[in-house]
């Protein structure tokens, strides 16, 4: 029973995330930017553009010019989660494949990750109730965001540093999924409270703020090429309002 | 360097710029600009005044824009509500009223996209902090998003490129279709389709004004420098802003203009079809009128059968100018491809500057101790010359071949960082002076603190709103009126004319325009320049 509903959850979660991810890039891509309006000075070639980005997305360039804090915390957790994730890896992967390797090598720094991802996480909580300002602009989802993953985190981290779960039996659990067989899935609860918020935060994804990770790369102050004069930028439908007079 | 015990600021007499203030809640919302009339709406192709469905028709108006403007949409959906952006707008600095935030100005309009076009607003209102499109609400938009001078300094510190400058047009372009339009953008507009300029300043106007300064250049200089006015088969067309007709210090950058042309030898012409640089469609988020306005220029520059394009001193039409201009009235592919088109009159000059051409007597501008304030469009939208960064390295160039004391403000007030003067993007207006006195606080407060350290005296420019904007608000900050100062102004002091008299012959005509510098010029602090 159990593992019949954490399969069908998953298997939601991950259509949705995926699906719903896809469907929000071909949207963005398909609206025009009628205007050039890179925030300058910016990059006069593709190539610097690409390497705007790569600092913005790597970096955090932009934050790190506005607010040393919130580039710390942001930093910390970002770079935490993504060494968390990959780490995760060895969920869904067989790691005595040669291609996999990497995937054992990275298992220690994702340990640390952890504790970087937990205080990046609590620090952006805290400023978000202690900082006037960002409390004035917080909603509930704002605050349940946050608590959603340090939940995620803690529920983790009780499971690798307090009471461990037989990872082996998660592991057949979702290299099973990928197959379409079921494997039993260990009846322990912060596995359980794990993966769903896990499955949680992948259905809500597409429809949150949490877009900001595909919103990124479309954002025209930062992906456009400064060279208005020399090329010509013109929108379909204000090609089609030329037309008419 | 040496020691003067009086040219270093102490602790005590430094103010921090961008001080954040306390919130403020609420202390800014009463602030409403003038509505636009029936007949300002209705020129514009707007309702002329606020429509029985409105709540519906800005709905679909929203609606439409975020399927033409993908930064608009991305921008929606993106903010993750981080808080970098929240002390980077002048006017939250300026006001204290958190409303200002650029976070929460988005959020205006963002509470009610939620609402009406995502899952989560649709369901859980309460929880994504969405809301219904109420009076209220279109009330606080009117309100908070003339507060906005979309000057783009948010833009440069959101980690995601959020520009409010985006959402503050798709905000007045939704209450415009309402209905529910500005009376300063709108009726400028208008005025610009009837007379051709943003002061209504109709063309035997123009005429005799540039007789007259005609005139006063021949007086000044001993020499006949023209200023045309619709010249067919000129070479250059100048597209400068009508204040540089009538205000100070404009018209000095003006003149400043006319002899680095005279001086290259250029046959250029002013057009009465494109007496107007600026670009309020813009201001409007309005496509379809900002076009409107562009396409004169082609047609004045097509008319003319001019070879280049060069615009004046104005920040947000250079915006236009470069970033839109080719995009709402190109191809410009009958220009001579030898130069970029259009051109700003500070490369213009700078080129020339560069090649020799022109030569200066910096002392002519001893009087002055001169500071640049980097207006909002031009270094956050704009570039000049060929690099990235010309827009900021350009200006200061000609200042400093023109001027020996040059100093810059605080570095996180310059450049891509500069805070705008308080008065752009169609809030240059007597109704909301109050907002313009407070918007430019830390404008003001960066340059008290150079004149502590540096003795500056002056403060340079190269926008018609800046210029007018300070000229209004530097009094109320212990500066005089004439403390601003047009870039051209200072090459116009300097430049040297082939054959003009000496300026220093008749000093004694001259002095009643020359204010004394406020305060007295301090001596330089270790090698000034």
């Amino acid at each position: 029973m159990l593992t019949t509903i954490y399969a069908i959850l998953f298997y939601v979660a991950t259509l949705t995330f995926v699906g719903g991810i896809a469907l929000r890039i071909k949207q963005y891509w398909s609206i025009p930017a009628p205007l050039k309006i890179p925030t300058t000075p910016a990059p006069t070639t593709k190539r610097g553009v690409w390497f705007r980005m790569f600092k913005e997305v790597a970096l955090f360039e932009s934050l790190f010019k506005s607010n040393k804090w919130i580039w710390v915390f942001g930093m910390l957790f970002h770079a935490g989660l993504a060494l968390v994730v990959l780490r995760h890896f060895r969920y869904f992967t067989d790691t005595t494949n040669l291609v996999w390797a990497w995937v054992n090598w990275i298992q220690p720094f994702g340990i640390y990750a952890s504790f970087a991802m937990m205080i990046g996480l609590v620090g952006l909580f805290v400023r978000r109730i202690v900082v006037p300002r960002v409390r004035y602009i917080s909603a509930p989802s704002d605050y349940l965001m946050l608590l959603m993953l340090i939940m995620i985190g803690i529920s983790g981290m009780l499971m690798k540093f307090v009471s461990h779960t037989d990872i082996i039996a998660v592991k057949q659990f979702f290299r099973g999924l990928m197959v379409f067989e079921f494997h039993p899935l260990p009846a322990d609860i912060p596995l359980l409270v794990h993966l769903t918020l896990v499955a949680t935060l992948m259905i809500i994804f597409p429809f949150s703020k949490l877009l900001h990770a595909p919103g990124v790369f479309f954002s025209p102050t930062r992906n456009m090429v400064d060279n208005p004069r020399e090329k010509r930028h013109i929108a379909p439908w204000a090609a089609e309002l030329e037309k008419k007079n | 360097m040496s020691e003067q015990e009086n040219s270093a600021p102490t602790v005590e007499d430094y103010l921090n710029p961008l001080a954040r203030p306390k919130l403020n809640p609420g202390s800014m919302k009463d602030l409403h600009s003038f509505e636009a009339s029936e007949s300002h709406q209705e020129k514009l192709g707007f309702p002329g005044g606020l429509v029985d469905d409105w709540h519906d028709v800005a709905i679909t108006k929203m609606g439409d824009l975020l399927t033409k403007y993908r930064g608009f949409r991305v921008y929606m959906d993106s903010c993750v509500k981080c808080g970098a952006c929240t002390d980077k707008c002048h006017y939250f600095l300026g006001t204290g009223d958190p409303k200002n935030m650029p976070v929460a100005r988005q959020d205006l309009l963002r509470s009610v996209y939620r609402r009406y076009f995502t899952t989560g607003g649709k369901y859980f209102p309460k929880l994504v902090g969405a809301r219904d499109l109420t009076e209220d609400v279109l009330g606080e938009w009117y309100n908070y998003f003339h507060q906005c001078s979309q000057c783009r300094r948010c833009s440069v510190y959101c980690p995601y490129g959020i520009d409010t400058a985006e959402i503050s047009m798709a905000a007045r372009e939704i209450m415009d279709t309402v209905g529910k339009g500005q009376k300063y953008c709108n009726e400028i507009i208008g005025k610009v389709y009837d007379v051709g300029n943003n002061l209504g300043f109709p063309t035997p106007a123009l005429k005799a004004t540039l007789e007259s300064f005609e005139e006063d250049l021949e007086e000044e200089t001993g020499l006949d420098i023209k200023l045309p006015l619709d010249k067919k088969g000129a070479d250059i067309l100048l597209v400068t802003p009508s204040a540089d007709f009538v205000a100070e210090p404009h018209i000095d950058g003006f003149l400043g203009y006319a002899k680095v042309f005279h001086a290259a030898g250029a046959n250029w012409t002013l057009s009465s079809v494109a007496s107007e640089a600026a670009n309020f469609g813009m201001f409007i988020g309005s496509y379809e009128n900002m076009r409107k306005v562009s396409l004169r220029i082609r047609e004045a520059a097509l008319e003319l059968g001019v070879k280049r394009i060069v615009f004046g001193e104005c920040g947000h039409a250079w915006r236009v100018a470069y970033s839109f201009l080719n995009t709402l009235a190109g191809p410009f592919d009958f220009l001579d491809p030898r130069y970029p088109s259009p051109q700003h009159i500070c490369e213009y000059t700078w080129d020339l500057i560069e090649k020799g051409e022109l030569k200066f007597d910096k002392s002519r501008n001893d009087k002055y101790r001169l500071t640049y304030h980097d207006s909002c469009n031009v270094a956050r939208a704009t570039r000049m010359g060929d690099k990235p960064g010309g827009q900021f390295e350009i200006p200061r160039n000609i200042l400093k071949a023109t001027c020996n004391y040059y100093f810059d403000m605080e570095e996180d007030t310059i450049k891509e960082a500069t805070v705008c003067c308080g008065g752009g993007g169609g809030l240059l207006t007597d109704d909301l002076m109050d907002l313009r006195v407070k918007g430019a606080s830390p404008r003001m407060t960066a340059l008290q603190n150079v004149r502590k350290e540096h003795g500056v005296t002056h403060m340079a420019a190269i926008c018609a709103i800046c210029k007018s904007q300070f000229a209004k608000v530097m009094p109320k900050y212990d500066f005089e009126m004439d403390n601003i100062l047009s870039v051209h102004q200072m090459v116009s002091n300097a430049i040297l004319l082939e054959g003009a008299k000496d300026p220093e012959d008749d000093d004694e005509d001259d002095d009643d325009d020359w204010i004394p510098p406020t305060p007295p010029p301090r001596p330089p602090r270790g090698s000034a320049a």
